[in-house]
This record gives structure tokens, sequence and C-alpha cells, in this order.
């Protein structure tokens, strides 16, 4: 009924408090779900008490990106750069807000300074994002999300979970790729242009980037003997090394070390 | 320990090997220099191999022979067999040992088509336990330059690598996962991987 009537600033602001506080109770439910992470079996090599499942949307996944992604990645490979840099430039510019907010929430001060001159210059000297004159004069993208955000806090990584769609990831990061998704600032700051194009072109570049590491994907998808553990090495290693978190003990890999014998090889 | 303020050209200039010699620990045979010019020959090898314009098969024969000449091959082949090779005869360690390389040499070498024109830069070596680690950008076309590690040693008695990092991404981590996953769907029977990987 409500809609009928012509809403009040009253009741614009009683909107924006309840959004604002759902918003509030998902990322602190999120973030008590992580407090609650799985802790890793002693001695396991992962900690992947939900391979099962796991498997089962890494094969549904599979099915995904043969269905869609891939085709779409193969169309992408050959549509001259001209034409998907662009793409790419605007999906990485919308993304710069939820960046300068995370590093903010990382303390990162330098790294919030330079996502900030990024998002600004490129979208009015880039024309809105399309080009990547920052880029051109050094200003590079400080990279981050919330599952940062959640690293940096002391929140523990969790299990290993792959989530459909979004592919491998943590618990913790599996939080953190909700709490991106709903409280994205472009919302407040973002132009016309960006709220109404910002999701179809972060899509697009999906399928850019399918197509440039078409060798990679295709290796560990389908020419690899076991495509969900090569996915689960892959992702786990890159992301700790993005987090600048230090490898697990187990890739101490020593030639001198006693653990292997070499006779016969 | 006065030496380990040296910027690594200032150390270079010095003369690497001696200097790194000087330091305490670890005690290392092997030099940074020498581990930067193991990774910069063999860089410069499979460069001339992809810009020569042979036929796929002839470049996988040039990797295959660059991969024997430069990688420490028992060690990577041991490692990747893991605990699987306890139980295998010598004769099929070799066999393994040959079979896995031609298995690299394929893997990689059919994408040489990403590496093509290229390049890697040296950034820094640092000796970790008993080795050598080279860190490396490489600027291929059209993509974001990214980090990869060579891990380099002189356990056959000359500098060989036999590790790579690419992004925290560890070369033979993923090798031994793929290899147990091979064995296990061929029933543990090594003699028929031996047989697929050649």
């Amino acid at each position: 009924m409500c809609h009928l009537l012509p809403i009040s600033a009253l009741d614009k602001l009683l909107l924006r408090t309840i959004t604002s506080h759902f918003r509030a109770v998902c990322v602190l439910s999120a973030i008590a779900a992580t407090a609650a992470c799985t802790a890793p079996t002693p001695g396991a090599e992962y900690n992947d008490p939900f391979e099962e499942t796991n498997r089962a949307v890494h094969a549904f996944n599979k099915g995904l990106d043969q269905a869609i992604l891939r085709p779409a990645g193969q169309v992408a490979a050959v549509v001259p750069e001209e034409f998907t840099t662009p793409v790419v430039n605007f999906a990485d510019n919308v993304g710069l807000p939820g960046m300068v907010a995370n590093g903010l929430l990382q303390g990162d001060i330098g790294g919030s300074a330079t996502n900030t001159m990024r998002f600004l210059i490129n979208t009015t000297v880039g024309i809105g994002g399309l080009f990547d004159p920052a880029g051109a004069i050094g200003l590079a993208e400080e990279t981050t999300d919330f599952g940062e955000t959640l690293a940096v806090w002391g929140v523990p990584e969790g299990a290993y979970v792959e989530l459909p769609v979004f592919g491998p990831s943590t618990e913790r990061d599996a939080a953190g790729v909700i709490v991106d998704l709903i409280f994205d600032p472009l919302q407040s700051v973002g132009t016309g242009v960006q709220l109404d194009y910002g999701t179809g072109a972060r899509v697009a570049s999906l399928a850019v980037d399918r197509g440039t590491f078409m060798d990679t994907f295709d290796s560990i998808l389908y020419e690899s003997a076991d495509s969900y553990a090569q996915a689960r090495l892959a992702y786990l290693q890159n992301r700790r090394f993005d987090l600048g978190e230090a490898p697990p003990t187990v890739s101490e890999i020593d030639p001198f070390s006693d653990d292997l014998s070499l006779e016969g090889f | 320990m006065t030496e380990l303020s040296f910027s690594r050209r200032r150390v270079l200039a010095l003369g690497g090997a001696s200097a790194f010699a000087a330091l305490p620990l670890p005690a290392l045979a092997l030099s940074a220099n020498q581990a930067e010019n193991l990774v910069t020959t063999a860089i410069g090898e499979i460069n001339r191999v992809i810009s020569s314009g042979a036929s796929v098969n002839s470049m996988v024969n040039s990797f295959k022979g660059i991969f024997d000449r430069y990688a420490d091959t028992s060690y990577l082949a041991a490692y990747a067999l893991g605990n699987d090779g306890r139980s295998a005869s010598n004769a099929q360690k070799a066999a393994f040992s040959d079979a896995f390389g031609i298995y690299l040499a394929n893997k990689y070498g059919r994408r040489f088509n990403e590496f093509a024109g290229g390049r890697i830069e040296v950034q820094g070596t640092q000796p970790v336990n008993s080795y050598m680690e080279v860190r490396t950008l490489a600027i291929l076309r059209g993509q974001s330059p990214f980090q990869v590690d060579f891990h380099v040693s002189d356990r056959p008695g000359r500098p060989v690598f036999f590790n790579l990092i690419i992004e925290g991404v560890n070369m033979l981590l993923s090798e031994r996962a793929e290899i147990g996953a091979m064995l296990d769907a061929r029933g543990g029977n090594l003699d028929q991987l031996i047989r697929d990987l050649s």
C-alpha cells in the first residue's frame, strides 16, 4: 500500500535506517559466521571438511564454465582490444570505491588514497572510467576486498569451500564476498552510468579474463587428472600469496633435506 | 654482517660470490650470481626456441633438452612421485624420471604462445635454507606483470632449477598432486603411468 502514497522525507529516513540496519546485521552475522570458522584437523594437508559438497559444487561450476563462461571467453579472445579494454577499465573502475572502503578498514591509508585518486581521475579524465589515465601516470590499483579486511583483523582462514558461480574460496573469503556485494559504496558515490552498467561490465570483464587466461583455466579444469584438487591447491596458495601470508611448512621443499630418497631417479 | 646492508647491485659489483661466501650462514657453495645466470641463460634459450619458428613437436623436443640441462630432473621426479615411489624398482624410477620430463615439456611447451614476446626481469636473489631464490617479474603480452620465483640449488654439483613459484603457486606441489591423481586413476599402476606420460 505504501508505495501508492507519496513517500515523505521521514519515510525515506526510516527506510534508510532499516536498510542500513539490515546491512549491519548482515555484516555482523557474516563476521560471526567466520569467527566460528572450521578449525583445521591437525596433520591434514588441507582444511577441507566439506570436500564431498565442494566436489559437487565444483562439478556444477565446471558445467557452467563449459556452457557459458568458456564460450564467452572464446568470443572475448577474438574481439579487438580496442573494444575489450574499455569494458575491463570500466569494470575495474566501479570496483574501486569498495577497495577504498576496505583499505580504510584495514588502516591502509596509502592504498586507499591511491585507489581514491584512481577513481577520481579515471571517472573524469578517463571518460567515466572507460580509459585508464591514472595507470599511465603510475597509479596502479591496490587490489583488496573484505576477505582481506577480515584477514587483517585476525579472522582465521577457515575451511576451503567452493562456492556456486563464484568458485574456489574459504569460509573467510566467502563472508568477504557477501559483505562486498551488500555493502558496495559505489551505490553512494557512483554516477548513474556506473550504477546502470557496473554489474554488466564486471560480468563481461570475467569473460575477457577467461579468454586471456584460456590455456591456464583449461589446463586446470579440463586437462588435469583431478581438477578439484588442482583448483583448491592453486586458489589457496595464490590467495595466501596475495594476502602476504606465509605458506604452510608443507611447501618448504628443499633438495638437501633427507625426507626424500633420490636413489634410482 | 655489514654485507647484508649492501644493495644487490653493490654486492654484485664487489663480486657477489665472495661477499656471500663471507656470510657465516648458510654455508652455500652456490652464489646469487650463479643462480641468476642460470635463470637468464635458460630463459634466453627458451626464447630462442620460441622465436625459431619451428614446429610445435620440434619445440617440445628442444624444451625437453633445456629441461634436462638446467633442471634437477632426479629431484623433480622423486618429489612428484612422493611416497608412491617408495615401492618402485630402480628401473621404474629411471623410466619415470624420463617420462616426467617429457610430460612437463609437453604440458608447458605447448603453451609457448603465451610466452612469445615476453621477458623476465630479475628483481633480486636471496638464500633460503640450502638453496637460492631468484625473484623475477614476468612481463607477458597483454597481461599484468606477475611474480615468478625460481628455486636454484647445486645438489648435482652444478646450478639447477628444482622449483618454480608463480604468484605463490608452487609447481612441485601441483605436480605431486597431479601425478598422485593420475596414479589413482590407473589403480596405482606405475608402469601404465610411465607409458602414458612418455
